[in-house]
């Protein structure tokens, strides 16, 4: 009977989360469209959208997974240069932009899964902070070899070639993607509206896994994987299924994000992307989903807040002094200490009250 | 070929010298301090500052960015980790980074974006053996590095503070049960650590002398790397790491490719890692059950 409480319960939760993103959605997209809000903070809206994903993916590794992964970004990456190349290719035959952007997602979703399997065969072989290290130099190395990839379009299809551009294209061929130029003149076809769908899709997915047998699976090998293994439960799987699924949606995220802008380079999905989002996933709280969506919406939102509040040559200072000092109150026994106080203050108070049963 | 070698083993003592602070650091309080490769940026600043400014000789410049870089070591353990002694080891792990961002960007304000263009110390001389340019810088490092790790084996291995160290790494507690303060020991590590990055800073900018202040990010990321390659927490794995992976960098760069030459050094990191799990050096150690 517990059981089915929870159950219930968890059902619950879920519902009530979808719906505050729903009416966020809803006040912001009218507040957009009725221009309640400044150009600064519409134009954030879909990086904030693709943060969002890029955090609850990166969750699902580290806080339901347990496996520290700093090369999130790397999946993003790949997501984004497949999306750029498949919305290229489908310019002309699909011309509806919201299908192309959906039919261009799914296909980096697969990329990026493809590389999470080939990244996460040897790295989850290994543990703690050497696992940590791996996945970076992943990172890295996705990283370096976009910068030198080369790909092109004309009406023979795609031509590709790593290093140095070694093919030349026919007379109205196109560089898709240029080297450590990159792309640009990207059709930018990302909107508020795609994020949105987008996030939804993401705590769909992620949030059924989490409260389905294969997510208790996946948290048992996390508590203890030696224990987990002698019950039965097949720990390289588990762990190679969340890892591939958390960079399958890092995947679509990366192509939500390059379709916002004209320009993109590899350059730009480096280690401090990686961090960047850990930082929102460490601070949201491990494991809560719920949190990492506010971390990530607050924090990207954060540093123009800054700048809006003439803060703006100390603005990223303010911001790790902030990130150094939430750090220190979460985790030193200070915010115990302030619970603890507060709590004794309620307990002075409603001592005249009969206590309530909880 | 040769020269490539000696450019690598140069490249590689520097890496060696950075990752060695974050070895001693990780044996001992078992953290990532991801903002070493920023005291490195601190370190280059002083010294640039006193030298250019100032105009003080290069050894007082060098002597003025150890000296502030062990005290900014120092602080931040105090100031930033030391609350966190029992907080899980991501909370630090983002406090760390937290850091790293401050020192970046309090550089940025005083120093602003523009390049330095830093003036090596040991002047722009070189010297011929065997046919060989050799530049003093190259000698200075390597010569300096085999100094350093010479002095720490020597520091860890025979003094009271190196045997305390080797103590608090192997396990806190029961040091602390024998009466080694820990809280001391672990600010001698970082004082020591930060020390030595500035010394590693003031030779990366004699030999590439580009001074802005995410100079240390790139560097400590390699560094780090080479740590784990020869088994973090391990003294002669962080020498042995940072010079096979300058060598290797420099090699790809001269052999294979200029732009792939990362790319190479990691995935020789990620080999080393799958037959190695714990590094060239490192201890493996079995998990009880």
């Amino acid at each position: 009977m517990k059981q089915v409480k929870t159950l219930v319960k968890t059902r619950r939760d879920s519902v009530i989360a979808f719906g505050i993103v729903i009416v966020a959605y809803i006040v912001l997209q009218t507040m957009n469209m009725t221009g309640g809000i400044s150009n600064t903070i519409s134009g954030l809206l879909v990086p904030i959208c693709a943060y969002i994903v890029m955090a609850v993916s990166l969750n699902l590794t580290v806080g339901i997974l347990g496996e520290l992964s700093l090369g999130h970004a790397g999946f993003m990456s790949v997501g984004a240069f497949t999306g750029i190349v498949v919305t290229t290719v489908l310019a002309q035959s699909v011309p509806f932009p919201m299908l192309r952007l959906a039919i261009a997602m799914v296909v980096a979703a697969f990329a990026a899964a493809i590389v999470g399997v080939i990244v996460g065969v040897p790295v989850l072989r290994l543990k703690g902070d050497y696992l940590a290290i791996v996945t970076l130099a992943f990172g890295e190395i996705i990283k370096n070899i976009i910068n030198v990839l080369y790909i092109g379009m004309d009406d023979h299809g795609l031509h590709f070639s790593l290093v140095k551009q070694t093919f030349t294209l026919n007379e109205g061929g196109s560089m898709i993607i240029n080297g450590p130029i990159g792309v640009s003149g990207i059709d930018k076809i990302s909107t508020f509206t795609a994020g949105f769908v987008l996030i939804l899709v993401t705590l769909f997915v992620v949030l059924n896994l989490i409260n389905s047998r294969h997510g208790r699976a996946v948290m048992a090998v996390r508590d203890n994987n030696i224990a987990a293994d002698s019950i039965g439960i097949s720990t390289t799987r588990y762990k190679l299924m969340a890892f591939v699924i958390s960079a399958a949606l890092a995947g679509m995220a990366g192509t939500l994000y390059a379709m916002n802008y004209s320009t993109i380079t590899a350059a730009k999905f480096d280690f401090n992307l990686s961090i960047l989002v850990l930082v929102f996933v460490v601070l949201g709280g491990l494991g809560n989903i719920w949190g990492s969506i506010i971390a990530a919406a607050l924090l990207t939102v954060l540093p123009e807040l800054l700048r809006a509040l003439n803060f703006n040559d100390y603005r990223m200072l303010v911001y790790a002094i902030l990130l150094i000092a939430l750090m220190l109150f979460n985790n030193s026994g200070a915010k115990q200490k302030l619970l603890d106080r507060i709590a004794l203050r309620k307990e002075r108070k409603g001592k005249k009250q009969p206590k309530e049963v909880a | 070929m040769i020269s490539n070698l000696i450019a690598g083993l140069s490249l590689g003592s520097i890496y060696a010298i950075i990752a060695l602070g974050y070895t001693m650091v990780y044996g001992i309080a078992k953290m990532l301090n991801f903002a070493h490769g920023d005291v490195i940026m601190v370190g280059g600043y002083m010294c640039f500052c006193a030298t250019f400014y100032l105009g003080w000789p290069p050894a007082m410049g060098i002597l003025l960015a150890i000296i502030v870089c062990t005290l900014l070591g120092v602080v931040i353990e105090r100031l930033a980790y030391k609350p966190l002694r029992r907080a899980p080891a991501l909370a630090v792990l983002i406090t760390a980074i937290g850091v790293s961002y401050f020192l970046q960007n309090a550089a940025l304000l005083i120093w602003t974006a523009n390049p330095k263009t830093f003036t090596s110390v040991v002047g722009s001389g070189s010297v011929k053996i065997g046919g060989l340019q050799i530049t003093h810088v190259t000698i200075v490092t390597i010569l300096v590095c085999v100094i350093i790790m010479a002095v720490l084996v020597w520091f860890t291995s025979k003094t009271k503070m190196g045997t305390a160290m080797r103590a608090v790494s192997e396990d806190k507690d029961a040091a602390q049960l024998m009466g080694i303060n820990v809280n001391t020991t672990i600010s001698v590590t970082f004082a020591i650590g930060s020390g030595l990055a500035a010394v590693a800073g003031v030779l990366m900018l004699s030999a590439y002398p580009m001074l802005v202040p995410t100079t240390g990010s790139m560097p400590g990321i390699k560094a780090f790397t080479a740590a784990v390659f020869g088994g973090i927490g391990s003294i002669p794995g962080a020498l042995l790491g940072g010079i096979l992976l300058g060598i290797i960098e420099i090699f790809s760069k001269a052999y294979i490719s200029q732009e792939l030459s990362d790319a190479i050094v990691f995935a020789v990191l990620i080999i080393v890692l799958l037959v190695k799990p714990a590094g060239l050096l490192g201890k493996q150690i079995r998990e009880k059950v």
